[in-house]
């Protein structure tokens, strides 16, 4: 716990501690922090993280935030817009997009005057970078739009917004990890009275009663095995919001970016191309010139990944085994590397001893981002089915979906996206809690349910080893979920889930101690992970057809007659069954359009 | 300038790294449910020239004893989660690579030092925070900016800090400082770059503030130049450089 500032008005019933706060943050990432900055001076508040926030994974983000600043040419909000839209293969809500895109330029500004540390024009403004789909006048030639700070744009941005948090005295609570959402029985509707959380250092459970909590938990990345994704990724909080009964949207809809360190998954980010790297087969071909031949190269990042697995599976693969491509940056000279490129640079350097100032480096595509998560509205609110809001509940960033992303998102729109709607969480949040809302009552025993849990597989003698089965599972999902999916490979690794499902029942937690108790955290994240994937797998099989990030090689067009609507999945039934039908319901959900008709996606 | 990730550099070729071989790693354990004084404990784990240390972590957690504990999260060094004490010197488990070090030895592995050990990697990092939170690592303008619109810096003004707006706050510069081991009042050196982040930066105009924080019997004058810090930072900062140019301002009493 932060001791300078956390609060101290604590009470222990049953060995459980308990606290009060307005608002809860869950997660101290990017859009956490931009929620706590919003949050803390209007209502008592408090943001729970895992992690300490600036371990958080915002800071691996590298290219850029999009803001049309037009401060190196001409740009426009809308311009964005339908960028954004046109890159999620219009299963963009549009009126989502149009709120980041204008939104997006104070996003930017607010940022730099908090003391964000951005690459500067000649004439001293924000400088801005070309980016992938991100397009003059709709589709005409790529735009200079994405703000950075060399490529450690995700770094300084968490850096600012912790340093913020610092300034404003918000209350953390570091290395606390939270399990459940409280929800209390209201007039027979289920409402959000606080969350429990585990105590990393001691083991001991803490209650936190609120009257309203912001998701901001990140991603699900390590349900693959090639991922950007830190460990620490396992989708804590999108599972425990599926665990609750509320809907998850688009979840089949998974971003594998196409430059990750081959055979590694690390992030080389987008913004090398964007400075003008170009991607080469075996033979040194240019091949996006074939398949994106007015933007090439800066084709969104589905495209590109999907052309990548296609060269490689038609024999024109690089290296020994024919396995991956090459990302040529040596044209762009060292001085460019070094100054505007130096981690990516670096990082070839150390994990694969290749320089790119003078070799081109090998790359595949490697998991990413998941578009779907937790539904909202414009407002950061929590849906629990296609438009009812629950009240007090927020999601925002990488674990909601409002839909800006659509079935693919555009680099550098996440970091817009927990800039823009973490604010949005924060200001709604204290507005909400300032309307006159009492504390919901919390129910007898609130954190019962996890200390059971715990206890459980705490005491378990099982056999199976944690790492076995999440390795098995992440191998498997690389293997038939990842970007080329099929009717037989879904369905194959959806058997394979299952079976891993039941042994997962038989795990063996060899840590016993209360203190500092990974193993345990490891077993409990795998429980996430499993859930998770399912989730993603049965979505995936639903749909038959191939938009943005999901394709389908037996549905290989876009279907809009049946599937121009997202996906929302539900926790129907008991959780165990061995029959997945048994226990997620499929709806759907429509898709919001406003002026831009869903046309052909060519680039 | 390189960052801290080499030993002893043996080039890799293409066959050393399809070939595994056995590394035997010596770890510092504690448990403080059990254990009043650490140990050492070894363990044999099969590796390629291309694993990290954080690798052979993971192997020990995940195939032979699931109560081995460290912080990681990026895998990357990015993050800042993993500093420890490897052979001696502090490094980022994840950005240490096996071929880098010298394997005809045991690899000794340990939590930085200087910080209260919690259980066998992990130290409290609460001493370190605050000292960062000492230094008010924040920008202070005492005027506002154009509404709408982004303060003027121009290229060279940003370029004065730039080295220093990289630090991920690992603590492996702090826990590497001798000072700091003898006395952990002293703000240490991740506390001064992100004191000179600020400091440094056109926009901020609370310089002197942080100045006279740091020059503290606690603060700048305590560092003895060994350069431990800077052979210790996994961001390639050149902290005791950066150290020395507060140094420079506090007799300047100006950036």
């Amino acid at each position: 716990m932060n001791s300078d500032t956390a609060s101290a008005e604590t009470t222990i019933v049953d060995g459980v501690h308990h606290h009060q706060f307005d608002i809860v943050i869950v997660g101290a990432g990017g859009a956490g922090m931009r929620a706590a900055i919003e949050a803390g001076p209007g209502a008592r508040t408090a943001v729970i993280s895992k992690l300490y926030p600036t371990r958080s994974h915002t800071g691996a983000a590298q290219g850029g935030m999009a803001a049309a600043l037009a401060n190196v040419e001409e740009d426009s909000w809308e311009w964005h817009t339908f960028d954004t839209i046109k890159g999620g293969d219009y299963l963009v809500d549009q009126d989502a997009a149009e709120i980041l895109a204008r939104e997006a330029i104070d996003a930017v500004i607010d940022l730099e005057n908090m003391g964000l540390p951005f690459n500067r024009t000649p004439d001293g403004k924000i400088d801005q970078r070309r980016f992938g789909g991100h397009t003059r006048d709709h589709g005409k030639a790529p735009v200079r739009r994405a703000c950075y700070a060399a490529d450690r744009t995700g770094h300084m941005i968490l850096q600012t917004l912790f340093q913020n948090c610092v300034k404003l005295g918000i209350n953390f609570f570091n290395e606390y990890y939270v399990l459940d959402l409280v929800m209390t029985d209201v007039d027979g509707v289920p409402q959000p009275s606080g969350v429990v959380a585990y105590d990393l250092a001691t083991g001991e459970l803490h209650v936190f009663q609120a009257k309203a909590v912001i998701f901001a938990t990140g991603g699900f990345g390590k349900i693959y095995k090639t991922t950007s994704n830190a460990h620490t990724l396992t989708g804590d909080g999108v599972g425990i919001i599926w665990r609750k009964g509320l809907p998850l949207e688009d979840m089949e809809f998974f971003q594998f970016h196409p430059t990750g360190l081959a055979g590694l998954g690390i992030l080389l980010t987008e913004g090398a191309r964007g400075e003008g790297a170009i991607l080469r087969n075996a033979s040194g071909e240019r091949f996006m010139e074939r398949y994106a031949p007015t933007i090439k190269d800066l084709a969104p990042r589905d495209i590109v990944s999907r052309c990548m697995v296609q060269e490689v599976a038609e024999g024109r693969g690089a290296g020994p085994h024919k396995d991956y491509v090459l990302l040529d940056c040596t044209h762009l000279g060292a001085e460019v590397l070094e100054t505007k490129l130096p981690d990516i640079t670096e990082f070839a350097r150390t994990y694969l001893g290749v320089d790119p100032v003078y070799e081109p480096v090998p790359v595949m595509p490697t998991a990413h981002y998941a578009m779907g998560g937790i539904p909202t509205n414009v407002k950061a609110e929590v849906l629990r089915d296609n438009t009812t809001v629950v009240p007090g509940l927020y999601a925002a960033g990488e674990c909601a979906c409002v839909s800006v992303h659509g079935s693919n998102r555009l680099g550098t729109n996440s970091l817009l996206d927990i800039n823009v709607f973490g604010k949005r969480a924060g200001r709604n949040a204290v507005e909400y809690v300032n309307s006159g809302v009492d504390f919901t009552p919390l129910p007898d025993d609130p954190a019962g349910a996890i200390r059971r849990m715990l206890q459980e597989l705490r005491d378990s003698n099982g056999t199976e080893r944690i790492a076995a089965i999440r390795k098995e599972l992440q191998e498997e999902m690389d293997r038939n979920a990842q970007v080329f999916r099929t009717e037989e490979s879904l369905t194959h690794v959806a058997s394979v889930i299952a079976g891993l499902r039941e042994r997962y029942k038989n795990i063996a937690v060899q840590d016993k101690g209360k203190r500092f108790n990974t193993d345990l955290l490891e077993a409990v994240e795998l429980g996430f992970l499993l859930d998770l994937a399912e989730v993603v797998v049965e979505s995936a099989r639903n749909r038959q057809e191939s938009r943005g990030g999901h394709m389908r090689d037996d549905y290989p067009n876009r279907d809009d007659e049946k599937y121009m609507q997202h996906t929302m999945a539900y926790l129907s039934g008991d959780a165990h069954s061995s029959v997945v039908s048994d226990h997620i319901r499929l709806d759907w959900k429509p898709v919001t359009i406003t002026h831009y008709q869903p046309m052909e996606r060519k680039y | 300038m390189t960052t801290a990730t080499l030993e002893n550099t043996s080039a890799g070729t293409a066959d050393a790294a399809t070939r595994s071989f056995t590394v035997t790693f010596l770890i510092r354990r504690f448990d403080p449910d059990v254990d009043t004084e650490p140990r050492w404990q070894d363990f044999d784990v099969e590796m390629y020239a291309t694993d990290r240390v954080l690798d052979a972590l993971h192997k020990i957690k995940w195939e032979q004893d699931g109560s081995l504990t460290f912080r990681r999260s990026c895998a990357h060094g990015i993050c800042g989660s993993d500093a420890m004490r490897i052979n001696g010197r502090n490094r980022l488990a994840c950005k240490t690579l096996i071929k880098d070090l010298d394997i005809s030895k045991p690899i000794y592995v340990e939590a930085i030092k200087g910080l209260p050990l919690e259980k066998d990697l992990v130290v409290d990092m609460e001493p370190f925070f605050a000292s960062y939170r000492e230094v008010q690592p924040f920008l202070q303008s005492t005027s506002a900016p154009a509404p709408g619109k982004e303060r003027v810096q121009s290229v060279a003004e940003r370029a004065r800090f730039d080295d220093t707006t990289k630090c991920i706050l690992c603590a492996a510069c702090t826990s590497s400082c001798p000072v700091f081991w003898t006395d952990g009042q002293y703000f240490g050196p991740a506390a001064i770059v992100n004191a000179h982040r600020f400091i440094f930066d056109s926009r901020d105009d609370e310089a002197k503030v942080r100045l006279d924080i740091l020059n503290d019997k606690e603060g700048v004058w305590r560092c003895r130049t060994t350069f431990n810090c800077t052979d210790a930072c996994p961001r390639g900062i050149e902290v005791t450089k950066a150290i020395a140019e507060v140094k420079q301002a506090i007799l300047r009493g100006k950036p």
